[in-house]
């Protein structure tokens, strides 16, 4: 049965993807009052408090300090970008258990004033896990690991490069319709800001094979919040409640003959769905982690909106565009590949399909009642984190 | 930036992995099956597992060429392929494929070879030259 016991009341995206001379703290707590004036409430309202640690180890005693709250509450649940959908799950649940009336998530990353090179940057740890040990001499880089998995689609199903870059594509135009984002790619120094083709990603240089630069994420700075409360308290809020009625976790990890073209998404998506008591044809907004377009596609199948080894076709020629109908709109404010990717993007898949269902995206879908935030955390061809959670409209 | 920059390995000292790496320095690739004879992806836990030595020959269940990396030596060898390589006894490893980048495909057989380290040696896998039997 679709609950109504927790509902996304605040939010707030942090507008800038070059931070300058701000702090990860200092991009959290901006963010956390911004996202609970929006929803008309106050620090001293929050009693539970999320956090996946992006700011240092002790970050369930940290974060509280530096806020100066005093929560009865605390998840450090730190899964990569998938975080915060775990995290919205967790708030939710305890929201409906009584344990916390008023959640608030932050995010915070200065990954490009740092220079961080995420996908293609690898120190192998001075104290590696056993499995990560198997894999120090190899020099499989972030991004070389998700192109395993397109490596394998594309063998197995037939999926194209183009299929692929359709997903750039498209949220390149949704992006183009977001001022941040916009702004955003000019402050990363992307020459290009207007939209770009099918072409354009094919003749970007390849970084891991089958993957081209435009198939992947940006590296920005950026953070935000999300604030998630109960019922009672969401119907005072000054924004309508986006209420959270099904959520699924799982991980996955490599094995013997274990097939790399489905993730963890395939068990995430199912609870999900079934809690909410919603089949993915109704959902009118699909935030779906993109790190890169074969993670979309990815995604996509596992989550039953197209077949496995179908989502080539069911990505081509501009389906999943906002302004299209009979398939779901896809990261209508540009995602990961053309707004922002501070290295954990989960936060931003909440807050997007919270603006939907709201009525106050860049590129809104009329009428849209029902959302996915689908996030990834990890590595798609190794070892990764999957968390599915489902949004309606009050 | 005197030093050629050399590849990264992995730590000997690790408790699951170390005796994996030590035979390695013997140029045996070893791996692991159950109580009931299941083959275990290595090094995952497995009560009562027997360590057994594999022939080093499979094929390329993927892949990828490398060609941007930050670390200095990887830089220093892209374009380079690292794969998944199934093995015919049943286990799965990341790897090397040592092998012109436009040559590599999904299905490929492979046998391993060895790059020496002090202490240890790296599985490099390379085309087989023999047709499997």
């Amino acid at each position: 049965m679709a609950g109504r016991a927790a509902a996304i009341v605040g939010i707030h995206e942090h507008p800038s993807r070059r931070v300058d001379g701000l702090s990860k703290w200092q991009i959290k707590a901006e963010s956390a009052a911004a996202a609970l004036a929006d929803a008309g409430l106050t620090l001293a309202d929050v009693d539970a408090v999320y956090d996946a640690g992006e700011t240092g180890p002790m970050a369930g005693i940290a974060v509280p300090e530096y806020l100066g709250i005093s929560p009865r509450l605390v998840d450090t649940t730190a899964v990569g970008g998938s975080s915060y959908e775990f995290h919205a799950a967790h708030a939710a649940r305890d929201i409906a258990a009584g344990r916390a009336r008023v959640a608030l998530l932050t995010y915070g990353s200065t990954a490009k004033s740092e220079s961080r090179a995420i996908g293609t940057g690898a120190r192998p740890p001075a104290d590696p896990a056993p499995g990560i040990n198997m894999e120090v001499p190899y020099g499989l880089p972030l991004i070389g690991n998700y192109a395993l998995v397109a490596q394998r689609h594309m063998r197995e199903y037939g999926t194209t490069p183009e299929q692929l870059a359709e997903v750039a594509v498209t949220t390149r135009a949704h992006a183009v319709r977001n001022p941040e984002a916009v702004a955003g790619l000019a402050a990363l120094g992307i020459r290009n800001t207007g939209e770009i083709t099918v072409d354009d990603v094919l003749g970007s240089r390849l970084v891991a094979d089958p993957l081209h630069l435009l198939d992947c994420c940006l590296v920005s700075d950026g953070g935000g919040a999300v604030v998630i409360a109960a019922a009672d308290v969401a119907r005072d809020c000054r924004a309508a409640p986006v209420w959270i009625t099904g959520s699924g976790e799982a991980v996955g990890y490599p094995g013997n003959g274990r097939d790399i073209t489905t993730s963890a998404a395939a068990l995430s998506g199912p609870p999900a769905f079934a809690e909410a008591g919603v089949r993915p044809e109704d959902v009118d907004i699909a935030m779906i982690y993109d790190s890169f377009t074969i993670t979309v596609l990815t995604l996509l199948e596992d989550l039953g909106f197209a077949k496995k080894g179908e989502g080539g076709p069911f990505v081509e020629g501009g389906r999943l565009r906002f302004d299209r109908p009979g398939a779901p709109a896809l990261n209508t404010d540009g995602g990961g590949l053309s707004s922002n990717h501070p290295g954990m993007r989960g936060i931003f898949l909440l807050i997007e399909a919270a603006r939907q269902l709201r009525g106050e995206s860049t590129a809104q879908v009329e009428g849209a009642r029902t959302a996915v935030a689908h996030g990834n955390g990890g590595l798609l061809g190794t070892r990764h984190a999957a968390a599915t959670v489902v949004l309606e409209r009050g | 930036m005197s030093e050629n920059p050399t590849r990264p390995l992995p730590v000997l000292t690790e408790a699951d992995t170390a005796e994996f790496w030590r035979a390695c320095g013997e140029h045996r690739l070893t791996y692991g099956t159950g109580p009931d004879g299941e083959v275990v992806f290595f090094p995952r836990r497995t009560e009562g597992a027997q360590v057994r030595e594999s022939a080093g020959r499979g094929v390329v269940y993927t892949f990828t060429v490398v060609r941007r990396h930050g670390h200095p030596y990887f830089r220093s060898r892209t374009p380079y392929v690292v794969a998944y390589v199934d093995l015919d006894e049943g286990f799965r490893m990341l790897a090397e494929v040592d092998a012109d980048p436009g040559a590599v495909h999904v299905g490929m057989r492979v046998e391993v070879g060895w790059e020496d380290h002090d202490e240890t040696a790296v599985p490099v896998f390379r085309p087989a030259r023999t047709l499997a039997t």
